[in-house]
């Protein structure tokens, strides 16, 4: 036990005499939570739009006036005609456009129905989908205010309530997920290649031929990257509390404990991998460039898991990060205690035992 | 010139001769591109929505097959009260609730007046959005025929009614997959040549071969061409191979020239690396190099508009877009392989990738030192 002890003594050394890693390696995650917390929001805000009103009337200007007054829209450009649009799209930055017909005043006056065409720019499909229905949600508020002021007999009306974010908060849905992401790579590169680096410098040899336990040399190198982490926890949930203003609503000794465990997993498979390769060049394409796109993209947290095929929704379940990513959502957002977060424990516990298992199966003790 | 020759002569050599990295470099885009597009569906189907009917009338019945019929959303359970719906939120199993009171249809007929209580699940924003207003869409179409049945109105018909026709120019069918495939091979070829590049030198550095360098005649900027070309190779490979497979798998072909993509990817490539080299040169070891390209990396490819979109972000945030060179490719690939822009369009991107590429590679050679 004593030689383990001053093996991660000796582990602590390297990291505390390396500053500049050490600095990247706290500050990092600070400076992404603010970044993505403040930055990335799945809503369509202040798109830039053109108008071509035909019609020009007290209606038309009427319904322009919603849109101006909304935030997810900025009128910038009056169009004249027809043959304006394409090269509107083609400069690049107006992403929808509003065509109002000659006839809008004159129909909606006579006949209280009339017609509006929204020209979206599907290059990006999800903004284009989302600008439609704000659109439309618009449409339907001023159609609505023209009908309330007539009062009309059988009418249903609906109230709304927003559940955990009130204000839509995009950070409420992005700081689970980036906490998520960040603590993965991060924990999984560094260990994955300080023990790649004892094998590429030949140190390695050095520590395998002392009395201990080959396995905790290793193991040994990863203790030091779990108390870092567990720094970088509390200060990412300092920032999201007292910057992000993202709550804890749940219970935080139990965010603590599922967080550790998350760690431990993402130290596992930095084990796994630095035991699979033998350069620092692999491993950090490995741990770097193979885990960091299947993460964002699979984990939940940008594309919904339910609406992938069904072949990509089994391969889902085999990132770490989106059983994290649910539990963080459930504890800090909705309040949830453990019970309703069993499962995913148990099955990020089954994903240590595995990673360690085979870590421990592919570890040579010999060298090559 | 003949040294030059020499460098990349050594250079490709050391690459070859790790086919395991070489491997990965052209296995991993191929995996990844196959597999990640079809992950990226914004389209909001399959709404889980939890119906409380406290009811169980006629009406709310036609209400609730109505909302069934849309293929919007999908109805989870059976709750009972809005506490049970509350907890199939909690789930994960629902994101909507609706809660139909007692009593709607009498108050409905006799109040004319009735109020549904909605809520949604907004921890996602763009999902409560979405699936609020399809459900008021429902109940708006509902109401029009629950009062067609009641009342007959005169030609003028009180009932305002202001149609919205929506077209999608450029991408009628939605395919999410022209969007994100030429972004996902954008965000690859990144990753690849920056990372590659970022632990290239430095890895000289720590094995000590860079000493052999520096005590060569080599300038320092043949140094670092000798660097940068064999890269710049490999990358314009995988894009090649990423379009291969755009064009096989997804039958995507762009509307606007290749010519023009590659003319852009060209200059594109010669930044990302150059930016590689810059951080190789004032790192000490791997791990350092990887941590900073690491950091860049996430930062460049989350705030590159291809996951959300950048006039949505704060000002300052898209001021830091503004120095982040994949926003601009992301942006380019968009316009061109979906609105058939051309070298015209795309004037600006080009110009300021130009100043990037210059900007990173000078002060590469700049601060490379040869002596320690």
């Amino acid at each position: 036990m004593r030689q383990f002890t001053s093996f991660i003594k000796k582990e602590f050394y390297h990291i505390f005499r390396d500053r500049r890693t050490l600095f990247i390696l706290l500050g990092m995650p600070v400076i992404q939570i603010v970044i993505f917390g403040f930055a990335l929001t799945n809503e369509v805000k202040n798109a830039k739009i053109a108008v071509l009103d035909q019609s020009k009337d007290v209606a038309s200007i009427a319904l322009l006036d919603e849109f101006n007054a909304s935030r997810y829209f900025d009128i910038e450009k009056n169009l004249t005609s027809y043959n304006e649009i394409e090269p509107a799209f083609k400069a690049g930055k107006i992403k929808m456009i509003i065509v109002i017909p000659s006839s809008f005043g004159e129909e909606l006056k006579h006949l209280n129905k009339a017609q509006v065409q929204l020209i979206a720019d599907a290059s990006d499909p999800n903004v284009a989908n989302t600008l439609t229905n704000y659109a439309s949600a618009i449409i339907m508020d001023y159609q609505a205010r023209i009908t309330q002021e007539r009062k009309l007999p059988y009418t249903i009306k609906a109230e709304f309530r927003m559940l955990y974010n009130p204000q839509m908060k995009g950070a409420y849905n992005f700081v689970p997920g980036v906490m998520a992401m960040v603590l993965l790579l991060v924990c999984t590169m560094m260990t994955a290649i300080t023990i790649v680096k004892e094998k590429e410098m030949g140190t390695m040899e050095i520590m395998l031929v002392s009395p201990v336990r080959p396995i905790l040399v290793v193991v040994a190198k990863a203790v030091p990257y779990l108390v870092l982490s567990i720094v970088n926890i509390i200060s990412i949930l300092l920032l999201s509390v007292y910057v992000l203003e993202v709550p804890i609503n749940g219970s935080i000794p139990l965010l603590m404990g599922v967080s550790i465990l998350f760690i431990l997993v993402s130290l596992a498979l930095g084990l796994l991998i630095s035991a699979a390769t033998d350069t620092q060049q692999t491993a950090m394409f490995i741990s770097l460039i193979a885990l960091f796109l299947p993460t964002v993209m699979l984990s939940g947290f940008m594309f919904p898991v339910e609406n992938m095929p069904f072949p990509l929704r089994t391969v889902s379940n085999i990132v770490p990060a989106k059983w994290y990513y649910f539990i963080v959502k459930s504890v800090m957002i909705k309040g949830l205690g453990f019970s309703s977060i069993i499962k995913e424990v148990a099955i990020l516990t089954g994903m240590l035992v595995f990673f360690l298992l085979m870590a421990v199966k592919k570890f040579k003790i010999r060298l090559a | 010139m003949r040294t030059l020759k020499f460098l990349l002569q050594k250079e490709f050599r050391q690459i070859f001769r790790d086919p395991s990295i070489l491997r990965l470099i052209f296995v991993m885009p191929i995996i990844q591109l196959m597999v990640l597009p079809w992950a990226a569906d914004y389209e909001i189907k399959n709404i889980k929505l939890a119906i409380v009917d406290h009811d169980h009338s006629t009406y709310s019945q036609q209400l609730i097959s109505k909302i069934t019929a849309g293929g919007y959303f999908q109805l989870s359970g059976d709750p009972v009260s809005y506490d049970a719906a509350l907890k199939l939120v909690e789930r994960e199993e629902a994101d909507l609730v609706l809660e139909i009171p007692s009593h709607f249809e009498k108050d409905l007929v006799k109040e004319d007046e009735i109020t549904v209580f909605m809520a949604l699940n907004a921890i996602n924003g763009v999902k409560a959005n979405l699936g609020g207003s399809y459900l008021r869409t429902i109940l708006q179409d509902f109401n029009r025929e629950v009062r067609l049945k009641w009342v007959q109105f005169p030609r003028f018909n009180p009932d305002t009614q202001v149609e919205v026709v929506s077209s999608n120019w450029y991408n009628p069918l939605m395919n999410y997959k022209y969007f994100m495939v030429p972004g996902i091979l954008v965000l690859l070829l990144t990753m690849i040549g920056a990372n590659l590049t970022a632990i290239n030198i430095v890895r000289e550095k720590e094995i000590g071969t860079i000493e052999q360098i520096n005590v060569t005649p080599i300038r320092k900027s043949h140094f670092i061409l000798g660097k940068l070309i064999p890269f710049w190779v490999l990358g314009m490979l995988v894009l090649t191979l990423g379009f291969i497979i755009a064009r096989l798998a997804y039958g995507i072909i762009p509307v606007g020239s290749f010519l023009t993509i590659y003319a852009f990817a060209a200059i594109y490539l010669l930044a990302v690396l150059g930016l590689g080299l810059l951080i190789s040169t004032y790192s000490s070891t791997q791990q350092q190099a990887m941590l900073v390209s690491f950091f860049l990396m996430m930062i460049f490819i989350l705030l590159g508009g291809l996951y959300t979109s950048i006039e949505s972000m704060p000002l300052w945030a898209q001021y830091i877009t503004k120095l982040n060179p994949v926003s601009y490719f992301i942006d380019v690939m968009r316009m061109v392989v979906l609105k058939g822009s051309g070298i015209g369009d795309i004037k600006r991107q080009l110009l300021v990738i130009t100043g990037f590429a210059l900007l990173f590679n000078g002060w590469a050679v700049w601060s490379y030192r040869k002596r320690s």
